[in-house]
């Protein structure tokens, strides 16, 4: 730029050749078709594999493409276009352990979803059976019992953390008017946001330990360990949510002589329902595949219990947990792998069916009022 | 509700059945406010009760019989290494991938992208533990071995490495996959939040991309940088399932690729089901530990975010 204005004899030739000095398009697909060539070539001395030729290639195409555009255009470019190819391979590099692990388990889950898995337990299910099993099909026990213990221990949490966490809320946004109460909870609500889950699951079994003796293990307990941890994602969304309600719709109410409770209930809250429902259904996600605190507070169930108040659970993630790390039998643990393996795909359809059914219920019930 | 506007008269029947569901209304409200701080005391307290007899126990009597601090200080240490591990991967990934989505993707699939990564939020802990023990810790071992031949006069990576992978660099990159996702959330929130007008200005003095970027957009963002950084520890360290399922656990060691050392949480995760008595309140000590390190970590981070609302403006 500065040379053209201190030299003004040279702009007319600049203006005919617009393109001078610039890459020319086919550099990039050059370099990295050099890159891929040149990595193969590399990989193939050291012992080929297609992880060493991906890793070679990326990094001859990270250190040719700006060095090459350096040359060309500039310092300047050749770093910006550094940092371009960086970022692209890190989100390539984000995005491969997702496919990786949604294709370990698609791959390793589908053979194992048999009706057996989706309607039988464990009870009775000893090694003898699993060792008899030779083909996939044959496979006896599944995870209907973890199934039941996952549902009815999900619905207590959200029976009790849905309405503390939402009056919380409202007493943030609507009652609390910046006042010193109203920040210390927030503050308590983002520390508890960062509790680890197995210190949940330990709060839990401490306090029913010491109420009804130690190693009280019911469904309850663990529903209580997931609440403690469901509570602050619920207050956050509702939060949020109750606070881009415009003001003008609260005091369009109080000005025709609504109550203040009347007003919440009938405007406030119709008018953010849509993303509060979607934030409950985000924080049932959630919880649902937590794991660690089931262990230290459910126990570990083989037959099918309805009742959360008594007897120990089993749920999906607790269920992959010990099919992993005690196999039914021992000397032959592919027929527990392909049950964890079933169930953990059980668990990730359910998890992502929520996520999807939180999109379609923000928009179901997203107030019809257009142009704001 | 017009005839109430109307004929305004208070203390008729309907407003004080209004007054009476304000007031229920408003308590209620505030009752559940109050149950949060009951709540958090209450983990508090009850943890420091039940871990209250490891304290006063013998030192004879503590797992490994040298005392309660001699039993968890190689769990902190391992706990840290992970988390460190984790750190280490996932911010340069983490915050190059949330550029991408803020400041590099084509605007149409900027979005599909970010859900694309808060799926990876999204999917339960021991999935990815189980992922990290069947596929991650076989695909390393090759990577492993040739560190230890290569680089192995760091203590670090002094060989032999583990012939099955399952190490605490397996954990902490599992662990590294598992908090990418927090940071790119958040960086990406505070990226966007860039005032256009000093981006344009950047571009329009003829800064390149990535100058604009680091002229502009960084240096707002760094306080958000940070306390997403700190937030992603303190899921780091708390994390059990992903440690539990892919470390094959032992005593301290400075290596990274042979089996050994454990983390807080999984030493309970693995050891709570079958404990009881003295054992039971350990672990729960150890609990209470890993509490407070989460709990300093976190609110040094809420600290940071508080600060910057404060200063910059942006709200």
């Amino acid at each position: 730029m500065s040379t053209s204005t201190t030299n003004p004899g040279l702009s007319p030739v600049r203006q005919s050749k617009l393109t001078r000095g610039q890459r020319p398009k086919w550099l990039i697909p050059v370099v990295g078709l050099v890159a891929v060539v040149a990595g193969a070539a590399l990989a193939a001395l050291i012992g080929f594999s297609v992880a060493l030729w991906a890793l070679f290639a990326a990094v001859i195409f990270l250190i040719a493409g700006p060095v090459a555009v350096g040359l060309i255009e500039g310092s300047r470019a050749g770093a910006d276009s550094l940092m371009t190819f960086l970022v692209y391979a890190a989100f390539l590099l984000a995005v491969i352990p997702l496919i990786s692990v949604i294709w370990t388990v698609l791959a390793n889950g589908v053979p194992g979803l048999t009706s057996n898995m989706l309607l039988t337990s464990m009870n009775g299910i000893t090694g003898f059976q699993d060792n008899k099993a030779d083909a996939p099909g044959d496979v006896m026990g599944g995870a209907y019992h973890a199934i039941v213990g996952t549902v009815s221990i999900t619905f207590w949490a959200t029976l009790m953390s849905v309405p503390v966490g939402l009056l919380t809320a409202i007493y943030l946004v609507e009652y609390s008017q910046g006042g010193w109460l109203g920040k210390a909870i927030t503050f308590f609500v983002d520390v508890m946001t960062g509790i680890p889950s197995i210190v949940a699951g330990l709060f839990a079994a401490a306090l029913f330990g010491m109420i009804f003796g130690p190693s009280t293990r019911t469904g309850f307990v663990a529903a209580v360990a997931l609440t403690v941890l469901m509570i602050p994602t619920v207050v956050k969304n509702t939060e949020e949510m109750l606070r881009i309600v415009p003001n003008e719709l609260r005091e369009a109410s109080y000005a025709l002589g609504v109550r203040k409770w009347r007003t919440i209930i009938k405007v406030v809250i119709p008018t953010a329902i849509s993303g509060i429902a979607s934030g409950v259904t985000l924080a049932i996600a959630r919880v649902i595949g937590e794991t660690a605190p089931l262990l230290v507070t459910a126990g570990f169930a083989t037959a099918i219990n309805w009742n959360t108040f008594s007897g120990w659970m089993t749920t999906l993630p607790t269920f992959i947990f010990y099919q992993i790390m005690n196999p039914t039998s021992p000397t032959n643990p592919d027929a527990s792998l392909q049950r964890a393996w079933a169930a953990a795909l059980i668990l990730i359809i359910i998890v992502m069916l929520l996520n999807l059914v939180a999109r379609l219920v923000a928009k179901a019930f997203a107030p019809k009022t257009a142009g704001r | 509700m017009s005839t109430t506007v109307s004929t305004r008269k208070p203390g008729t029947e309907s407003s004080a059945a209004g007054r009476a569901g304000d007031s229920i209304f408003s308590g209620l409200s505030l009752a559940a406010g109050i149950l949060i701080f009951a709540v958090l005391a209450a983990v508090a307290l009850f943890l420091l009760l039940q871990a209250a007899p490891t304290f006063g126990a013998a030192p004879a009597d503590v797992t490994g019989g040298k005392g309660f601090f001699t039993y968890i200080w190689p769990l902190i240490v391992g706990t840290l290494i992970a988390s460190v591990i984790a750190l280490l991967i996932a911010t340069p990934i983490g915050i190059l991938v949330a550029l991408y989505i803020s400041h590099y993707a084509p605007a149409k699939i900027s979005n599909p992208v970010g859900y694309v990564i808060d799926l990876l939020a999204a999917i339960p802990s021991v999935i990815y533990g189980a992922w990290g023990a069947t596929v991650l810790a076989p695909a390393l071992v090759p990577l492993f071995t040739w560190l230890s031949e290569h680089a192995g006069f760091i203590p670090f990576f002094s060989g032999p490495a583990s012939q099955t992978g399952k190490t605490m660099f397996t954990a902490g990159v599992v662990l590294a996959i598992m908090i990418l996702p927090i940071i790119t959330s958040m960086s990406r929130e505070i990226f966007t939040q860039t005032p256009k007008l000093h981006e344009e200005a950047a571009l329009a003095l003829g800064a390149t991309r990535w100058e604009m970027i680091r002229m502009s957009v960084l240096p707002f963002a760094r306080p958000g940088i940070i306390s997403s950084i700190m937030l992603a520890l303190g899921r780091a360290l708390g994390e059990t399932m992903a440690v539990a399922l892919v470390l094959s656990s032992g005593p301290m060691i400075a290596s990274l690729l042979k089996s050994g050392n454990q983390t807080i949480a999984a030493e309970i995760a693995l050891n709570f089901p079958e404990a009881y008595g003295l054992r039971l309140s350990e672990l729960i000590a150890a609990g209470l530990v890993l509490f407070l390190i989460t709990l300093v970590v976190n609110m040094i981070a809420r600290a940071i975010i508080a600060r910057y609302k404060e200063f910059s403006g942006a709200n």
